[in-house]
């Protein structure tokens, strides 16, 4: 019972903290340079690792739609398959996911360490909300680069997609053709899906970070608890909020 | 009881918007029938006192009595279990009340914003409430590092920063807000003999110089007794004594005199046979 009561203490406390955050949306002009600081922080720097990354899942999608596919002489829908299926699901996903070990465990780290050192205590003490001074400017600078990393983590993973296609012997598909397949099936409405999905996933991932970082307590040994607990949560609600915004976008 | 002691011991007053250089008036603090737990545990039991505006008041007592909790009542940082705590007849815990008075802690580690300098740090308070224009807040905060004798660390990050130049910064913070109420968390812990006196003497400044009523909470026998107008002893989260710091010399109380004067005993057969 006392667990039940803790995760929807956690739960609440979340919901709070995102509902007062954005209460204080008319002040962030004066937050914008704290915002683009976190946008640099969690977007920019985010972007290599989230290219070599892409590359790898586009290139090992081509490989294994080419082993599946040859058998049934449908090589030429492997554009297709990877296009789809980084649009739809792995783009997003994987780059929410990075976006948890990478951005999100940083900052619950930096979120909890303040906490427990006293400078949230400072902040409130000062008259400043935490929640307009900590966690407003790490959320709007998430919902500004989510859509763009999944946006060129889906063009890498393409690309990624097209280099197998282009030189492993069995598949042998050039890239015009390659990128031919690609677009025959592509939408506007699935590929705004598709960033839905990674607005979503970036605002709950960073919601979860500021709320297990702000509710650390005790010394340098919760805030390692609270980095585990945070990206655990993350993984926990990408993979289970996936299956339900797939179902209501209906793909 | 919150609105016990606002209609019975205080008057609302208005408004009074903070402005650059100027001392405001000093306020007092009542904090009655305050208890606190944590779980099971009691910290505090039944502590009523009242602080008079402009006074330096000292709350002592050996760690882990409570003291650091009843700060942190009064600053309006945890909700007492039972009781309340007033200032001015208000609730220290509402942001208006913090809006209307300037409430400042010193914390014990100072709690500067390490991704901060120390010019940022002590604009944080004036930028964040936007009083009065850069140049003003520049000077409001010169003239506080002046006070302190910082100058010279003024775009230091706090990590470069000595124990007792960290203490002096989280002064210097809690000067630039303009407080009526000025709460330190031990002022002079971790700190040399020396350092210890001039943080002394900077609190007695203060209070001289800007009227701003200040609760200490110490372990220092001296800073309290030279500093103080008055001391509170809390013992197991109870409130032992309430002095001035004359009367506090002369109790006979027996947890009184071995607390204000400990003696190191060599042979205390408690600790004989350690090594086995």
């Amino acid at each position: 019972m006392n667990r039940i009561s803790t995760i929807f203490d956690w739960l609440g406390g979340a919901v709070v903290m995102a509902f007062r955050a954005f209460r204080m949306l008319p002040e962030a002009p004066r937050i914008m340079k704290r915002t683009i600081e976190q946008a640099l922080h969690g977007g920019y720097l985010s972007l290599p690792i989230v290219s070599i990354l892409s590359f790898f899942i586009g290139a090992v999608l081509a490989l294994q739609a080419g082993y599946a596919l040859q058998d049934f002489g449908a090589k030429q829908l492997i554009g297709t398959l990877v296009g789809e299926a980084l649009v739809r699901e792995l783009g997003p996903v994987f780059v929410a996911i990075l976006v948890a070990g990478r951005v999100a465990s940083a900052v619950t780290a930096e979120l909890a360490s303040m906490r427990v050192y006293q400078e949230v205590d400072a902040l409130v003490t000062m008259n400043i909300p935490p929640e307009r001074f900590l966690v407003l400017p790490r959320l709007l600078a998430a919902l500004c680069y989510m859509p763009v990393l999944t946006m060129i983590g889906i063009i890498i993973g393409w690309i990624g997609g097209a280099v197998v296609c282009n030189y492993v012997d069995f598949i042998g598909i050039a890239p015009a053709e390659y990128f031919q397949s690609v677009k025959q099936y592509l939408t506007t409405t699935k590929l705004l899906h598709g960033l839905i999905k990674a607005e979503i996933f970036g605002f709950v991932v960073i919601l979860i970070a500021c709320n297990t970082g702000l509710r650390t307590r005790g010394g340098p040994r919760e805030i390692g608890f609270a980095v585990t607990d945070s990206v655990v949560y993350s993984l926990m609600a990408i993979l289970s909020l996936d299956f339900f915004i797939t179902k209501a976008l209906g793909g | 009881m919150k609105k016990h002691i606002q209609k019975e011991r205080f008057q609302s007053e208005p408004r009074q918007p903070a402005t650059i250089g100027q001392t405001r008036t000093p306020v007092g603090v009542e904090v009655r029938n305050l208890g606190k737990k944590y779980g099971a545990q009691t910290v505090l039991t039944d502590i009523s006192l009242k602080i008079e505006p402009g006074e330096i008041f000292t709350i002592m007592g050996p760690s882990g009595s409570g003291k650091s909790v009843l700060l942190r009542q009064i600053a309006g940082l945890e909700a007492p279990t039972s009781g309340a705590v007033a200032i001015n007849g208000h609730n220290p815990a509402d942001p208006d009340t913090r809006d209307r008075f300037a409430i400042a802690l010193v914390f014990q580690a100072g709690a500067l914003f390490n991704s901060l300098s120390v010019y940022d740090n002590l604009a944080l308070y004036p930028l964040e409430h936007r009083i009065g224009t850069r140049a003003q807040i520049r000077d409001r905060v010169m003239r506080a590092l002046k006070i302190l004798s910082l100058e010279g660390a003024v775009n230091k990050n706090p990590s470069e920063l000595s124990g007792g130049m960290k203490k002096r910064v989280a002064i210097a913070r809690a000067l630039v807000m303009e407080p009526q109420l000025l709460l330190y968390d031990e002022p002079t812990s971790e700190l040399d003999p020396v350092m210890s006196a001039t943080i002394g003497e900077i609190i007695a400044t203060l209070k001289q110089e800007y009227q701003v009523t200040s609760i200490v909470v110490s372990h220092d026998r001296d800073l309290a007794l030279t500093i103080s107008n008055r001391v509170a002893i809390l013992m197991r989260g109870k409130l032992l004594s309430l002095s001035d710091p004359a009367g506090l010399r002369r109790d006979t109380t027996p947890e009184i005199i071995d607390f204000l004067n400990p003696k190191i005993d060599l042979r205390n057969p408690r600790y004989k046979n350690m090594a086995a």
